[in-house]
């Protein structure tokens, strides 16, 4: 949702908007006071569907500074399969013959009641746990990772930790198509679209993980 | 592949740090906030407003009721007032965006100075009105809701005056603005909730 009040130049295209629409409204009510109160309703519809994003254009592609430094950049982007197999087997790959640097972001998912209310401790600390066993892991493994909790939008997220980590790759987590959340919102496409890195999707069946 | 394990993070000492999301930065979300909950408090005026003239078995057929009238042409200029304070407020914010400390403080001032003719005018406007709250219903949803936005007006100067203080004092610069940027929010919902008061109560 894009919040119409979140700086002055936003505020100020609303006083307009609100003018317009206040203008057709008493335009209408003018003619017959019924088709005064659609055209309120209709704008109201309007304004609620542009608030949620559905004529905004696509944002332009967020480019990546690379530093170019010795060690390659890995940023993961996992919540639930952060400890999956799959995700370790590819990062042990990439990680295969050169000096890597790995950081895994977990968005501390939560649901929008507990976000509006900013009733995210028990998604955090969730979040946390599934990142220090991920963590320990990919350390017994050799990997040089360490870890974060994001934003509990996995593209906010993403987009956070490239801020400070300007990845070379970035490998999304994420559940097998059908349970997967993400796969469901195209949080993958969106990422190859939104960001100028390469992005590698890797499915993890929680399902099929040995018990450890 | 490398084999050595970097620390998870720093060391830190004391309350867990607070969590931010880069979304919206805490002084426009609690703006945000503090203008959601205006919006209520003007919701449950506009609810009266409404029941008293719609919904109410006993409403008048006409509004306002004869034989009083509402001076629709000067709140009209004082809506044109309003509107172009938006218009100066929003030239001070894009000023000190651009590091020009004149525009700045000419549309602060402006801004202050028509916000305080928009109150002025509203006050010769309660004079002479021609009715007081002990006329009926109308009357009292009346200066209720242009008293309530009156209040808001005060509110919005007060801290439009603390800004154009510190713009004076040389405050404020093209990356540090916040506090002219916030009073600019609450300024311009002021005249959103104006366009709505009038159009509502004295054109529909």
């Amino acid at each position: 949702m894009k919040n119409p009040l979140r700086d002055e130049a936003s505020a100020f295209r609303v006083v307009f908007l609100t003018l317009g629409g206040a203008v057709l409204v008493a335009l209408g009510a003018w003619i017959n006071t019924w088709l005064g109160v659609a055209v309120f309703l209709a704008l109201v519809v309007v304004a609620l569907f542009a608030i949620r994003g559905g004529m905004r254009p696509r944002p332009p592609q967020a480019h990546v500074v690379h530093e170019g430094g010795p060690a390659r950049k890995i940023l993961v982007v996992a919540n639930e399969t952060v400890a999956g197999g799959e995700l370790h087997a590819l990062l042990g790959r990439k990680a295969e013959g050169v000096s890597e640097d790995v950081l895994v972001v977990c968005p501390a998912l939560n649901s929008k009641l507990n976000t509006w209310t900013s009733d995210e401790d028990g998604a955090r600390a969730a979040a946390q746990a599934r990142l220090d066993s991920s963590l320990s892991r990919l350390r017994e493994s050799g990997i040089a990772a360490r870890g974060e909790i994001g934003d509990g939008d996995p593209l906010q997220a993403l987009e956070d930790a490239l801020r400070v980590f300007p990845a070379d790759e970035v490998v999304v987590s994420t559940h097998p198509p059908g349970r997967s959340h993400w796969l469901e919102q195209g949080v993958v496409e969106q990422a190859r679209l939104r960001f100028d890195v390469p992005v590698t999707h890797v499915v993890v069946d929680l399902a099929t993980q040995p018990a450890r | 592949m490398s084999a050595h394990a970097e620390a998870a993070g720093h060391e830190h000492h004391g309350p867990p740090l607070a969590n931010r999301s880069s979304r919206l930065d805490p002084a426009t979300l609690g703006m945000f906030l503090f203008i959601a909950s205006e919006a209520m408090l003007f919701g449950a005026f506009f609810t009266v407003y409404f029941f008293v003239r719609v919904v109410n078995p006993d409403a008048p057929a006409t509004w306002p009721p004869p034989p009083y009238h509402f001076p629709i042409f000067v709140a009209g200029v004082n809506t044109a007032i309003l509107v172009t304070s938006s218009f100066t407020i929003h030239w001070a914010t894009q000023s000190i965006k651009r590091n020009d400390r004149n525009g700045l403080r000419a549309g602060l001032v402006l801004t202050i100075l028509l916000g305080s003719a928009f109150l002025l005018t509203q006050m010769v406007e309660y004079a002479h009105v021609g009715f007081n709250t002990s006329d009926g219903a109308f009357a009292s949803v009346f200066f209720g809701l242009t008293g309530l936005h009156g209040a808001h007006v005060f509110i919005g100067l007060s801290l439009l005056t603390i800004a154009a203080v510190r713009a004076f004092k040389g405050h404020f610069s093209a990356e540090h603005h916040h506090g002219l940027e916030i009073p600019g929010i609450y300024w311009h919902f002021v005249d959103v909730m104006w366009i709505i008061v009038y159009f509502a109560v004295y054109i529909l």
